[in-house]
């Protein structure tokens, strides 16, 4: 897919980000901002990822988007408008799950989503009731609909509020950590939604704390460390941008481990039947190309020539939770 | 349906009318009145005139004219009066209490359920939830003031029984003249309610959970009721929002004497423009994160 364009001062020009953001910064009180200097592009048509741990500044940033809190510094646009400025027009277009589903517990899940629609001023009441129907069928609650909303299982709950989402097509849906609280059973009912919804060319920025999430559903991503973005691209760029572990296999352990390291491996792990270690790469942090200088055919030959018996060779695809420890040098929290 | 049929034909996709904007408000209205909350508070103001009613007539009841206040007399007189006297029971308490719950909750017990984030991405808007928020707590001010008016009619009407009206200047009116007198002086009290109201709006913006809104409202309707009555006081007292609240009185003299009535009607206004812009000024600017 062509790269996006980075400048959109025209958000009416295709191709043009879906959200974007310039320098965008949050701060609460004294000590480090929630978010820092944030330069988000969203391109349209991606099912963006959103990846931090907790506490790394994502709703943060969604609520800025969405016009709830005000920016401290920088800036946001959605839909080429900028925010909270156009968000009459703009919000009408955009479905968002922000921290979780809110509704009222002594409403029926149906008469939830007709409150909310009737929110919108330029959501056609004519439409209303076969819209909220469309929406709970779409979600799989149409069985639950006349419930109150009091009663309902904390993931009917997030479908009902991903079904307020949905009330209208959108052009970008934003989804904050969808599937916490969800069953495996759960997440992969959403990540299948997702997955169509992108498919009908909604745009899906979607946060999450789950790397695998991430990883199974997104073309793009973004990572958040700290209120700072520390990357983003395309999922395949991001892993590319980690220097992938290079593996053998084979009886000849102790063989193979001096062959690599004479080779410049570095970080060298021997296991039962198996040698894993760091690929050199042109200069630390910076993007190896596959294998930086060292052509792993040679190192293939070189294993043979020294009579190491090798079962399987090849690279280990950097998932993202090697970018992030890459970039930031920490673990990713992932139990948070 | 096919993605096809939606996308290309869009059948049902009309401009945006701005009618479409009142359609929150019925929802709100809707949803204020199925509330059981809603219903309890009314419930509960529809059974003071029951009580006052009970009261008169037991006190009265061995028949004896003990010489009670006034109103007592002109009650077992005339039940029409148990409107006059029911609304005036409940004015300075129970009906502002009534109010603190539903105005001081408008916002802020939406930011404690998090439902006012979902409503401002709709996008509600910040200042038409406001004005629906405020329309909506007017129109309890009235239906609360029309429950207690009806009820005491009722209760009235069934102790007492209904007649000729003798006004406060002793001119007596048929009693056609009086129920209309009655539905004056309902709409005058109701009316006396709105700078609680927006006293109210003001305080749920302030906060994240109800329940503090609706403590602090009610409150300062009972301060305000108190320092209204410190002699200490009396240089302040035409200020204070309750100081002219019982000259609905007035609307039961001929001719009606209206200077009390408007003068309150006025210093209602001016607590309704300012605790209004107040509550717009900071809800508009606030940083909605519950
Ligand atoms: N209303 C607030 N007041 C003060 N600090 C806040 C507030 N909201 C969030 N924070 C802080 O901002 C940081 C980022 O929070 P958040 O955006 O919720 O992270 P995430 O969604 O990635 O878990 C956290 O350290 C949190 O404590
Ligand atoms: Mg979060």
């Amino acid at each position: 897919m062509a790269p996006p364009s980075s400048d959109g001062e025209d958000g009416a020009r295709p191709g043009a980000p879906v959200i974007e953001t310039h320098g965008l910064t949050k701060a609460y009180g004294s000590g480090p901002p929630a978010v820092d200097g944030l330069d988000l592009s969203v391109p349209p048509g991606s099912i963006f990822g959103f990846l931090g741990p907790n506490g790394s500044g994502k709703t943060t940033t969604i609520r800025m988007l969405m016009g709830l809190i005000e920016p401290t510094a920088g800036g946001a646009r959605l839909l080429g408008e900028p925010m909270p400025g156009a968000a009459r027009r703009v919000l009408p277009r955009v479905g968002a799950l922000i921290e979780g589903p809110a509704l009222y517990g002594f409403l029926t899940g149906r008469a939830n989503l007709l409150r909310y629609d009737a929110a919108d001023p330029t959501a056609d009441p004519r439409t209303r009731a076969a819209r909220v129907t469309a929406a709970l069928d779409r979600v799989g609650l149409a069985a639950a609909a006349g419930k109150k909303a009091r009663a309902y299982s904390l993931g009917m709950k997030q479908r009902l509020g991903l079904a307020a989402a949905l009330l209208r097509p959108r052009e970008l849906l934003v989804l904050d950590e969808p599937t916490n609280g969800l069953d495996p059973q759960g997440m992969r009912e959403i990540r299948g939604l997702v997955r169509e919804l992108a498919a009908d060319g909604t745009t899906v920025f979607l946060s999450s704390h789950l790397l695998d999430e991430i990883e199974q559903v997104c073309t793009h991503a973004a990572v958040m460390s700290r209120g700072r973005l520390i990357a983003q691209g395309t999922v395949a760029e991001l892993a590319a941008g980690a220097r992938g572990r290079l593996a053998v296999t084979t009886p000849d352990t102790a063989d193979a481990a001096r062959v690599l390291k004479e080779h410049g491996l570095t970080d060298l792990v021997v296991g039962e039947e198996r040698v894993t270690g760091e690929l050199p790469g042109p200069g630390a942090g910076v993007p190896a190309v596959v294998g930086g200088g060292l052509d792993p055919a040679d190192l293939n030959a070189a294993l043979v020539a020294a009579g190491v018996r090798v079962r399987a060779f090849g690279t280990e695809r950097a998932s993202l939770e090697d970018v992030f420890v890459a970039l930031t040098g920490e673990g990713f929290d992932v139990a948070g | 349906m096919s993605r096809a049929e939606t996308v290309e034909q869009a059948p049902d996709v009309r401009a945006p009318r701005p009618l479409w904007t009142l359609g929150l408000l019925r929802n709100e209205l809707g949803m204020t009145f199925r509330r059981r909350r809603t219903l309890v508070l009314l419930a509960v103001l529809a059974l003071v005139p029951v009580l006052v009613g009970i009261a008169v007539r037991v006190q009265t009841g061995d028949g004896g004219d003990r010489g009670g206040p006034a109103f007592i007399s002109l009650v077992t007189n005339n039940g029409l009066f148990l409107v006059f006297t029911s609304l005036a029971a409940t004015l300075p308490v129970f009906l502002p209490m009534a109010l603190g719950v539903v105005a001081g909750d408008a916002i802020a017990g939406e930011a404690g359920a998090g439902t006012l984030r979902y409503l401002l991405v709709a996008p509600a808007g910040r200042t038409r939830l406001l004005l629906v928020k405020y329309t909506g707590t007017l129109v309890f001010c009235l239906v609360a003031t029309l429950v207690v008016a009806a009820s005491a009619l009722v209760v009235g009407a069934l102790l007492f029984g209904l007649g000729e009206v003798t006004l406060l200047s002793g001119t007596t009116v048929p009693l056609a003249e009086g129920l209309l007198r009655a539905l004056a002086v309902a709409g005058v009290v109701a009316l006396s309610l709105i700078g609680v109201a927006a006293l109210g709006l003001f305080v749920s913006t302030l906060t994240g959970s109800g329940i503090a809104a609706m403590a602090m409202t009610v409150g300062v309707v009972i301060t305000f009721q108190i320092l209204n009555t410190l002699p200490q006081l009396h240089a302040v007292q035409p200020y204070l929002f309750p100081h002219y609240w019982l000259s609905f009185a007035d609307l039961l003299r001929d001719p009606v004497y209206w200077d009390d009535i408007r003068r309150n009607l006025g210093l209602q206004a001016v607590y309704a423009l300012v605790f209004g812009t107040a509550a717009w000024a900071r809800f508009t600017t606030r940083d909605i994160t519950a």
